[in-house]
């Protein structure tokens, strides 16, 4: 990872960077959740950190914790060589982000698990649905609430289908 | 003119179902079409039929249960999950593995990848009708898993690797079979590039189908084969070596396209590159440990366990309570099959890991397949998602 990014990240928006911490080589920034869109912008335009790529996003349930969530980005430049990981706290009262689709178009399916498995909200995703789990399925599988061994035998509901266009048959 | 338009029927789009069981999809997916004539208006992937909860199961199994599951990721190339998960539990616990397990990891690893390639070119073959290509591929394939075998016990699910190494040292007389079906596999890959890389058919089913351009491919976070056939040479064994690739001899083979034909190409050239490594590794591997001499790590040698009461003691405490690793959190990547496989692990200080995140390769290229064949034929689905390479497993963990 990239030492020189995240120091370049703290001089420039000092004020979104709560907190830095590296261990094993992994530099992290732990930023505020309200300027998410201009850090990643900022990691992802800067000519000197240039992070073209979202690797991964993901999150993690803290529970007991506030804020409960942490959505955790692995930011990668191709051209420099570098990496950085960037966090910020969801918390649970109100567990939304804003959506870095429009920066990455990896980021639209990312975002759609990470709401399907801990039920975080990405505003402004343009299609924020459940991706891996069924439309039926009830609750968020990867919050730590949610016991390992918990069943839910799958009822269709027919108000939940994906709508495949309506194949019409009237003799015309 | 005018006569000819009325003749033209006048057309409607229509829903047309791919999926989930289909017999020219590898894995099960859904693609939803919606199709103008033979043309594709737009598409909408709907992954998630083979989804295990990994992640979710990860979270109560010690560190070293997590091994057999990796090998259900990606099952066509098990040992380069198992290896990718083996860093990253070292990276997180601060150990590195003795030379000789080193050496053996870059082994079955391109070994595996060697696995991973043939079976995509075979299966995309043979989907376009190439049925020979992939008897072929395969039976060299499955010479590769003769080896895999061998070693592991088992033919596709091999947990073979350990944390601190591996499970066991190379058999006698090993690298002389190796080196005999590695003479199969070249000679079964010179034979399909005979069959395939000039023929008419297989040309105008690949060529100029499914493009992408760089950019675009970075944006959907394209790695591995599918991003160098775009033209960009990034590879995590140059870029930011593991293991020894450092010390090794290999090119990293780019496309210039980023269409169904330079993946197909990119991957037919890394099958040789692997190769080449496989028998780089052989030749210069040290003797020595294949483990980590700590008892903190790793298991104790079985006639002890069975003997000795604090062997036995020893192998209850890795068993039931787990490696114990320091808390943190690490990020660890290497190449796998279809390109950056990485493992996000955050631990408590306990054996087990408090979050696992695997980091899939696929599940980011298949996002992409709406934009790789809206505006192409239906007859285009099949060799561009044949070329991406979905592996459920991985995408749906």
């Amino acid at each position: 990872m990239s030492r020189f990014a995240l120091d370049r990240l703290c001089a420039r928006l000092p004020d979104a960077v709560l907190e830095t911490h590296d261990f094993r080589g992994d530099e992290t920034a732990v930023v505020r959740r309200a300027s998410i869109k201009d850090v990643m912008r900022f990691l992802r335009d800067d000519p000197e950190v240039c992070c073209e790529m979202l690797t991964d996003l993901t999150c993690v349930d803290y529970l007991g914790r506030d804020p409960r969530f942490e959505v955790v980005y692995h930011l990668h430049s191709l051209s420099k060589r570098h990496r950085l990981r960037v966090k910020a706290g969801v918390p649970e009262s109100d567990p939304t982000i804003d959506t870095v689709t429009d920066l990455w178009a990896t980021a639209g399916w990312l975002e759609r698990e990470v709401w399907d498995f801990y039920g975080v909200r990405f505003s402004g995703h343009p299609d924020l649905r459940r991706i891996l789990m069924y439309e039926e399925f009830v609750g968020h599988p990867l919050r730590k609430d949610y016991p390992v061994d918990k069943r839910q035998p799958l009822f269709r509901r027919p108000d939940l289908e994906p709508n495949l266009g309506q194949w019409k048959n009237d003799g015309t | 003119m005018e006569e000819r338009r009325d003749l033209e029927l006048p057309t409607e789009p229509m829903t047309l179902n791919m999926g989930p069981s289909h017999p020219a999809m590898h894995g099960t997916i859904k693609v939803v079409l919606t199709v103008d004539g033979e043309t594709i208006k737009s598409a909408d992937v709907y992954p998630g039929f083979l989804h295990r909860g990994f992640e979710k199961e990860c979270e109560r199994a010690t560190y070293t249960q997590i091994f057999p599951y990796t090998d259900r990721l990606n099952y066509v190339s098990p040992m380069l999950n198992n290896v990718g998960f083996a860093l990253a539990v070292e990276k997180l616990a601060g150990i590195t593995a003795p030379p000789r397990a080193q050496y053996i990891r870059v082994l079955v690893g391109e070994m595996a990848r060697v696995a991973d390639h043939l079976t995509c070119v075979g299966a995309a073959a043979m989907e376009l009708g190439g049925f020979t290509a992939f008897l072929y591929m395969l039976k060299a394939r499955d010479r590769i898993f003769d080896l895999l075998e061998e070693i592991s016990g088992a033919r596709l699910t091999h947990s073979y690797v350990r944390i601190g190494g591996v499970a066991e040292d190379l058999p006698d007389g090993y690298p002389g079979r190796c080196k005999d079906a590695f003479v199969l596999v070249r000679s079964a890959v010179a034979d399909c590039d005979k069959l395939l890389t000039r023929n008419r058919i297989f040309l105008d089913r690949m060529q100029g189908i499914g493009k992408i351009t760089a950019a675009e491919a970075i944006s959907y976070g394209y790695t591995g084969p599918c991003l160098r056939s775009t033209g960009i040479a990034y590879d995590v064994r140059k870029d930011s070596p593991y293991l020894v690739y450092a010390d090794l001899d290999f090119a990293v083979p780019v496309g210039e396209n980023g269409d169904n034909l330079d993946r197909y190409l990119v991957r037919m050239e890394e099958i040789q590159q692997s190769l080449k490594l496989c028998e780089q590794a052989l030749s210069r591997m040290p003797s020595g440990d294949v483990i980590l001499d700590d008892p903190s790590v790793a298991l104790p040698p079985k006639a002890a366990t069975y003997n000795t009461i604090e062997s036995m003691i020893n192998h209850f405490k890795l068993i039931v309570d787990g490696i114990k690793v320091p808390p943190g959190e690490v990020y660890s990547y290497i190449e796998g099959g279809n390109g950056e496989l990485g493992f996000y692990i955050v631990s408590d200080g306990t054996g087990r890991p408090y979050k696992c995140r695997c980091r899939p390769p696929c599940f980011t290229l298949v996002q992409s397949l709406p934009r790789l064949i809206e505006g192409a034929m239906i007859a285009d689905v099949v060799p561009t998602f044949g070329s991406l390479n979905m592996i459920g497993g991985e995408c749906d963990r």
